[in-house]
């Protein structure tokens, strides 16, 4: 594990960075982490030498930095602790832990210690939820958090031990794979896709794509865009050059099937890589890695190495003349938003993770403006099956719309969290009983921007017809309030907005203000009114999909479950849209009074 | 709203009115006293209640209310809630009710700097202190809008509004019209 | 290429039922101005590469919405433009906005030539309606000429464009994310002053609300001449539609 430095010749130091990744523009990005893991923030001083050795506008540099969440731009401490915010951490008591965290170090949330040695704040998701509370420290995740595991790290930051030699058994993360089907059960040969499709002979490619149409395969990330048509649309969009991408920033909170693919299928995926790679002709392809997972990207680097001393990337794949294709691993650094396609490109060329406009999609436009497609981390597993299998065997399973299985995330309220892969068309109900949860009320299926089913609708399915989702099921049990997990949902999306289009941008921010002051028991009905509003001004006027989603949890809550906020509502018609009272603290501590007339109702 | 135009409209008694500045400059009530000779036909169908132009402290019963100003302390959410309890149409007139405005410019200055510099720092003030008096109003963090401490029915645009919007306006509430905001008078400033 | 009558017609939309041809390249909102059909739009500006943040613009074509000045125009779009349900949701755009920044029209030296306020007049936005949020912004004032006040920033990147793409000086970006995003200048130290940007530059002509103001200019245009005074919003950018064509590039 790297180290943040204390001191040591930074000018030089950058000049490495920028040296070793060519000082070449699209590999901002990279170059903005590794700085970040070598000073441990990213400096005013350190962005104007980037943009020098990059050749780039300054503000580009910085306008970069300072989109992602894991790359401060002032100083986070020589050891920064950040505790997941996933709504099953919560459960698990993530926030009453960081309260103790920052009491044993004198610790403000949010703030850097004086002696600049720590900071602990929230982020996002960690893709842990089966094992939480978790976090990042210094990049690196920190599962099955308790008061035990705190109090030990808060003394190893005490005794300023360096994160490389902490205990490892802090770290360890597993796949907790608990139901396996057509992809998890099968035992994998690495080179076999490869070698099937070209044992087809010169029609291959074809025979393939026909393979693939004859599967009927969706996108495994959420919006199930059919395979065969995506790879087809960028077959036939002319380019200089193709890029096949495979999508691991798996931001949805509660999801996390793709970390355990990542940790123990990469062969499957990175060779569902190399097949595309062969049926569109790209000669490179990426996997964009979320930072959260950037522990395995070591991992995931041999791996590559031994496919490429295996002859499965590289020159002359499998021994086929011309047939030349590699995978460069991208990390991210914390920005939701780069899970969607056009913004995850963006991220790749090392700018702000922004949603293009579109059209033109980037089947035909994208990397570099060249034909690309980006899919998931399942998608590509999905796809050496195929190869191996056929397309028929992978259909064979399933519904009508939605062909072959799914692998869950399952999390929250039931006795054995993990991984479950599904035939598509599974009802609610039977997974919650595989799962132990015995006391099920509500589950949020497909994260955040998914849908939030109440008990009366256990009888619904897992696809691409009923319940769609990438892969998040987070069960919240009799008791839960649903009103604090939507509060936790709009938080989110108030804090991964990307800030490009108003509707998004205010909106998440305005419904985050307005579900607050409903949790506070000072909601009334015209409030509820004005969360339909913004929920339709999101759906209907938001430039990509996270805005038009942003609402979903609010409107569904609203919908199904009255009790979660019902009772707190006032009963007058309107409230103030703030605490009076509150609003007067500042000025009684200033002036030192607490007389009946420093004080005011909540009603005035 | 429509029973409370309809109360207003009602021709047997005059129809009752209070009004107030808050945290505004009278700008918006120095407007209305501009619809000159037309103040002798508006005193003909209104009578006035709590306002800066009667020594009538607490607003009474009334069937509008009108509010300048926005919320800067205590006291004006005070003034607000008793206008917005007894008044049956509430009308905030002016951008400082509306939006904050002016006023609000402070609002991105810490308070505890605000009393500092007036008065700790400002020349002359040495050897003062903050003053702690019961009956000076307690400032709030910041100025609020009208609009997000009571329910307000209708805003009338303009910094002020000129006194032919206020003049049209009101003859159309006394007589119990819904009140035509026309976009070609509509301005911010 | 632009809406000159040379360009070749590629085909023909509606728009309100209105019919209105259109060019090869030509996006939804380039033929309306054309056409001399107002839509909405305040980070529009025909004489940049279009942008599409401030969805305004927003028009329903064949049922679904679209963001007019980046979709492209293709033949038979039924878009529907000026109706109601499309204007209350653009006012509510136009009042988020005013809520998300500290829009103080009466001390803004752009009041009456300020589109977003024009914006406000042409949609009849009576009240915020939104709770404010009254966030803490910078005003620098080092430039020699020009002065920036980032509380009136609507983040339209006109500004970022023009330098871009016109004066080849990038002197403006946006960093942060979500409502944190936020304007910056290309200087270590954060100060337009310690930029190369002129006041002659075309950056500095173009924000369209009081953002980016030019030093003693301020006031000189008296009360009930301004632009605004004289015009309404649809008849201004229907007018620069006019003159510089959809020439973009």
């Amino acid at each position: 594990m790297s180290e943040v430095h204390d001191s040591g010749d930074i000018g030089q130091s950058l000049a490495y960075i920028c040296e070793k990744h060519d000082r070449e523009p699209r590999r901002l990005l990279q170059i903005l982490i590794d700085v970040q893991e070598s000073c441990g923030f990213v400096s005013s001083e350190a962005i104007t030498v980037i943009a020098q050795s990059l050749g780039l506008p300054r503000v580009q540099v910085e306008g970069a930095a300072g989109f992602y969440s894991f790359l401060p731009l002032a100083p986070a401490g020589r050891y920064r602790v950040l505790f997941s915010d996933d709504v099953t951490d919560r459960m698990l008591g993530s926030q009453e832990l960081m309260r103790h965290f920052c009491n044993r170090l004198w610790l403000e949330p949010g703030k850097v210690s004086e002696d600049q040695a720590a900071s602990a704040d929230f982020t996002s998701c960690t893709g842990m939820c089966d094992q939480g509370p978790a976090g990042l420290v210094n990049g690196w995740p920190v599962t099955r958090l308790n008061r035990e595991r705190i109090d030990l790290i808060a003394d190893l930051i005490l005794d300023r031990v360096p994160v490389s030699h902490w205990p490892p058994m802090l770290f360890q993360v597993d796949d907790n794979i608990r139901r396996t089907g057509m992809l998890l059960g099968e035992a994998f040969e690495p080179g076999s896709a490869i070698r099937a499709l070209r044992a087809r002979g010169p029609g291959g490619p074809e025979a393939m794509m026909a393979e693939l149409k004859t599967s009927r395969l969706r996108g495994r990330g959420g919006a199930g865009y059919s395979t065969a048509d995506k790879w087809a649309h960028c077959r036939e969009s002319p380019g200089t050059a193709r890029y096949i991408v495979c999508n691991a920033d798996e931001g949805e909170p509660g999801t996390f099937k793709d970390r355990v693919l990542l940790n123990s299928y990469a062969d499957l995926v990175f060779e569902g890589m190399t097949v595309g790679a062969r049926l569109m002709g790209c000669a490179k392809g990426f996997l964009y890695l979320r930072g959260e997972y950037r522990y395995l990207r070591e991992k995931l680097e041999r791996i590559l190495a031994r496919r490429r001393g295996e002859g499965l990337l590289g020159t002359g794949i499998a021994g086929e003349a011309g047939f030349d294709f590699d995978i460069e691993i991208h990390l991210g650094a914390g920005a939701y938003i780069c899970g969607e396609e056009s913004a995850l490109i963006e991220s790749l060329e090392g700018r702000r993770g922004r949603p293009r406009n579109r059209p033109p999609f980037p089947a035909a436009h994208g990397y570099l403006d060249q034909p690309t497609v980006v899919n998931n981390v399942e998608t590509l597993a999905f796809v050496s099956m195929i190869a191996l299998d056929g397309g028929k065997h992978f259909a064979g399973t399933g519904t009508g719309e939605s062909s072959g299985s799914k692998i869950l995330s399952i999390s929250g309220d039931c006795a054995r969290p993990g991984i479950y892969e599904y035939p598509f068309g599974t009802p609610v109900q039977e997974i919650l009983d595989d799962c132990g949860a015995e006391e099920a009320y509500a589950v949020q299926v497909g994260g955040p921007s998914g849908v939030l089913v109440s008990w009366k609708e256990f009888g619904r399915r897992i696809s691409f017809e009923d319940l769609p989702t990438a892969g998040a099921f987070t069960i919240f049990g009799r008791g839960r309030d649903i009103l604090q997990a939507v509060q936790n949902y709009v938080h989110f999306f108030a804090h991964e907005s990307c800030g490009f289009c108003t509707p998004c941008r205010v909106g998440t921010q305005l419904q985050k203000k307005i579900v607050e002051k409903i949790a506070g028991g000072h909601g009334t009905a015209s409030d509820l009114e004005e969360l339909k509003h913004l929920g339709h001004l999101m759906r209907t006027m938001s430039h990509c999909g996270l805005g038009h989603t942003a609402p979903n949890a609010v409107l569904d809550m609203l919908e199904k479950f009255p009790g979660a906020y019902e009772q707190k509502l006032g009963s007058l018609s309107f409230e103030p849209a703030f605490d009076l009272d509150a609003a007067l603290e500042t000025a009684r501590r200033i002036t030192g009074r607490d007389d009946p007339w420093a004080h005011l109702p909540r009603q005035p | 709203m429509n029973e409370a135009r309809a109360a207003a409209a009602g021709v047997s008694r005059k129809i009752r009115i209070a009004t107030c500045s808050l945290a505004g400059c009278f700008g918006c009530h120095t407007s209305l006293l501009d619809i000159d000779e037309r103040l002798i036909d508006l005193l003909g169908m209104v009578e006035f209640d709590r306002t800066p132009f009667t020594d009538i402290k607490h607003c009474g019963p009334c069937d509008i209310g009108i509010v300048e100003g926005g919320v800067s302390n205590a006291e004006n959410a005070r003034v607000l809630g008793e206008f917005r309890k007894n008044c049956k149409v509430l009308v905030a007139i002016g951008p400082c009710a509306i939006t904050g405005n002016v006023p609000a410019l402070r609002n991105d200055i810490s308070l505890w700097d605000c009393f500092q510099e007036i008065y700790l720092y400002e020349a002359g003030a040495e050897g003062r202190q903050i003053p702690n008096d019961p009956e000076l109003p307690l400032p709030f963090d910041k100025v609020y809008p009208v609009g997000e401490v009571v329910k307000v029915d209708y805003f009338l645009n303009g910094c002020p509004p000129s006194p032919d919007v206020i003049w049209k306006f009101l003859v159309d509430l006394i007589q119990g019209r819904e009140p035509e905001l026309d976009r070609e008078s509509l301005r911010y400033d | 290429m632009g809406a000159s009558a040379a360009a070749a017609i590629a085909g023909t939309i509606t728009i309100d039922g209105k019919t209105v041809p259109f060019a090869e390249g030509q996006t939804i909102m380039d033929a309306a101005l054309a056409a001399g059909v107002y839509i909405p739009h305040l980070c529009h500006n025909p004489e940049f590469k279009p942008h599409g943040s401030c969805k305004l613009c927003v028009v329903s074509v064949n049922g679904r919405n679209m963001t007019a000045c980046t979709m492209p125009a293709s033949a038979n779009m039924v878009v529907a433009n000026d109706v109601p349900e499309l204007n209350e949701d653009r006012k509510a755009l136009v009042q988020m906005l005013f809520v998300e920044g500290n829009h103080i029209c009466p001390a803004c030296e752009a009041s009456g030539n300020c589109q977003l306020q024009a914006a406000g007049y042409h949609l009849g936005m009576q009240d915020p309606h939104f709770t404010h949020f009254y966030p803490p912004r910078r005003v620098d004032a080092s430039h020699p000429d020009i002065f920036l006040d980032l509380n009136r920033c609507i983040l339209c990147e006109l500004c970022v464009r023009a330098s871009r793409d016109i004066d080849g000086k990038n002197v403006f970006g946006i960093s942060g994310r979500g409502m944190g995003a936020h304007l910056i200048v290309n200087s270590e130290s954060g100060r337009l002053g310690d930029t190369n940007m002129a006041v002659t530059d075309k950056a500095a002509q173009v924000c369209p609300t009081g953002a980016i103001l030019i030093k003693r200019k301020g006031y000189t245009i008296p009360i009930g001449q301004r632009t605004f005074d004289r015009q309404t919003l649809s008849q201004f950018q229907l007018e620069r539609g006019k003159r510089t064509g959809s020439g973009h590039e």
